[in-house]
């Protein structure tokens, strides 16, 4: 086990240098000059750019930003004139509390329903879930965030980032946050929950067929236990092993859903970063993302290699 | 065998399409035709009881009441009546009829619908299109090559596959010039999205490649002096179709939505082409969407043609 896992996290380390340096040289080939973003002012944008060393070659460019990113020093944002470090820290726990809270919800909501759905499924419950999630599956995070938004400002619900007055005491703070992460973390559930029902749906039916519990009904135990006990955990199995692309649909999503409904994390700070041409903040953001996503993917692969020690090989 | 279910996404798919290509005989209005003095005018009811009398279908045109508070008056004294099969089009009225409501230009949002369809579909299907090629050529060379250049192909398309899709699409669309004409926009979108998704079919089709590559046909064909890239084409990527075809709709759907998504975000296709992404920026503001809910209806259009295509494929593995 410990060989298999050093070799998992060293994967988990390169995919990161890979797509930050990746999103510094795409950003950096995009036509129009980065200095163009900084001001109006001829003379000083010059001065400027000299500083932040954009008027040097890419390769200069990307010597210095590795080495200063060996030193947590992701270099400076050239549209907030603040260091990329200091931006991320700002943005990377909201995009966090965004996606577990989604994530949270989807599993929630998904695998029970998927379970219960999958094992009975001619009952008129499991018709109404089937269709239900049929139909989310198809509808992207960035139509449950226009529809959601449309319902918050007919009710009042609050929207866009949590806005916490600086007196507020700690369970206030709580309060306001939780209350203004509400629909975002819907937006973004509900499609990845109609996602992990179907395929837990049809898991657990594939489960149910399966020799070990034919032989566990025919022995006698409840039909509760061979589904919620049984089957549940030969299911799981398949849905663990997309846990890696279930962490990449929720960035993928809360990219849309955090612009689409003003939330301030990683991936409206991607979306700015894009346009304004801003390569150490597109790199950085980069970097965070797919430190998200290495993360993600390691903890299938454990998972997995837990439960199904054949895997620890390769 | 087909379900019912896979015969009604046929039918909703068809039906959409055919929407689309015939927008010019469907759609009751240009779709570049402005109002300027009804911009958000709302949707239009279909009536049949003027004056208390039966009539003919009809509207009642509006008119603008307050500008600033974009109310509208309809002028019951007028009713017009909608005229089938006349100027080329299948229903359309003298003067302006939304029913689906204007457009913040006071274009007609079901004209923009249906011909929004036609670049929102076409560019999906292209982009499967060119996807499936890709994945089938890369994923066939590296199933007969087999050794390095497999796990070379491989590393890049596990690798590739992992990346959140929004991510890498928003990446790419902005490295290229941000302003484009219509047709460069589509090409990009289509190799973007091309890019992003090739390993998809290419993975299954190195498998099926390299496991009939062993089969006796595969050895017959090299034994009777057939070259690498004849086996290839004539013999083993046959094996590989059916694996396409259910790629095919798998990626269609994905496509659909995320030209949808990169236009919402202002890198995709623009104003005053019309496609079903355009027409959600117009809802962008929360203002809007709570005065003008109606400018959100491209997003059922979307879901439509989704839902469709999912309803086809139910029976096929899940999307992952």
């Amino acid at each position: 086990m410990p060989g298999f896992l050093l070799r998992r996290i060293g994967r988990a380390v390169l995919l990161v240098i890979v797509v930050s340096s990746a999103a510094l040289i795409l950003v950096h080939a995009a036509p129009g000059n980065p200095c163009s973003e900084i001001g109006d002012d001829q003379a000083r944008a010059r001065i400027e750019c000299g500083r932040l060393g954009l008027d040097r070659p890419l390769i200069e460019q990307y010597a210095r930003w590795v080495r200063g990113a060996m030193t947590l020093d992701l270099g400076q944002s050239i549209r907030y004139n603040r260091p990329v470090a200091a931006l991320l820290a700002e943005h990377v726990p909201r995009t966090l509390m965004l996606g577990t809270a989604a994530l949270l919800l989807a599993v929630g909501a998904g695998i029970p329903l998927g379970v219960a759905g999958g094992a009975q499924p001619d009952r008129w419950w499991a018709r109404i879930i089937t269709a239900v999630s049929m139909l989310l599956v198809s509808v992207p995070p960035l139509i449950t965030s226009l529809v959601l938004l449309l319902i918050a400002v007919r009710t009042g619900w609050p929207i866009g980032g949590p806005d916490v007055p600086a007196d507020a005491g700690a369970w206030s703070r709580i309060g306001i946050t939780a209350r203004s992460l509400m629909l975002p973390a819907l937006a973004l559930a509900l499609p990845i929950a109609a996602m992990l029902e179907r395929l837990q749906a049809r898991a657990v039916a594939d489960a149910l067929r399966e020799p070990c519990v034919l032989a566990g009904l025919a022995r006698g135990i409840s039909r509760r236990r061979a589904v919620w006990n049984h089957a549940l955990r030969l299911s799981l199995k398949p849905v663990l092993s997309i846990l890696g692309i279930v962490v990449g649909s929720v960035l993928s999503g809360s990219l849309v859903v955090e612009i689409v409904m003003n939330w301030p994390g990683i991936g409206a700070l991607t979306y700015q970063a894009l346009l304004g041409r801003d390569l150490f903040l597109a790199a950085g953001c980069a970097a965070a993302a797919s430190t998200f996503l290495a993360a993600g993917v390691l903890a299938s692969d454990i998972a997995l290699a837990s439960v199904d020690p054949r895997l620890r090989e390769p | 065998m087909t379900t019912r279910g896979q015969r009604i996404g046929a039918a909703m798919l068809a039906l959409i399409g055919a929407l689309a290509l015939g927008a010019p005989f469907f759609a009751p209005d240009s779709p570049s035709v402005q109002h300027a003095d009804l911009a958000y005018a709302p949707p239009m009811r279909v009536r049949i009881v003027h004056e208390g009398q039966l009539r003919r279908p009809f509207v009642y045109p509006v008119h603008v009441v307050d500008r600033l508070e974009r109310r509208f008056a309809a002028d019951t004294s007028a009713p017009q009546p909608i005229r089938f099969f006349s100027d080329g089009r299948l229903f359309t009225t003298s003067a302006a009829w939304f029913a689906l409501g204007a457009d913040p230009l006071g274009r007609d949002v079901l004209t923009r619908i249906l011909y929004g369809g036609q670049l929102s579909l076409s560019v999906a299907a292209i982009a499967v299109l060119v996807t499936l090629v890709i994945g089938a050529l890369i994923g066939a060379v590296a199933g007969y090559a087999g050794g390095r250049v497999d796990r070379a192909l491989m590393t890049l398309s596990d690798f590739i596959v992992i990346l959140p899709t929004a991510y890498v699409l928003l990446t790419l669309r902005a490295s290229m010039p941000l302003t484009l004409s219509t047709p460069a926009v589509f090409w990009t979108m289509v190799g973007v999205l091309a890019a992003a998704s090739w390993p998809l079919p290419a993975r299954g089709v190195r498998a099926i490649v390299a496991a009939e590559r062993r089969q006796p046909y595969a050895e017959a064909a090299y034994a009777a002096g057939a070259g690498p890239l004849r086996i290839l084409l004539r013999h083993l990527l046959p094996a590989a179709a059916g694996h396409l075809a259910t790629q095919a709709f798998l990626l269609f759907p994905a496509f659909i939505l995320a030209e949808a998504t990169l236009s919402y975000l202002g890198l995709g296709f623009a104003e005053p082409s019309a496609s079903w992404g355009v027409m959600l920026q117009d809802s962008a503001r929360v203002a809007t969407i709570v005065e003008a809910p109606w400018l959100m209806t491209p997003a059922i259009a979307v879901v439509f043609a989704v839902f469709a295509t999912h309803l086809l494929t139910r029976d096929q593995a899940p999307k992952t």
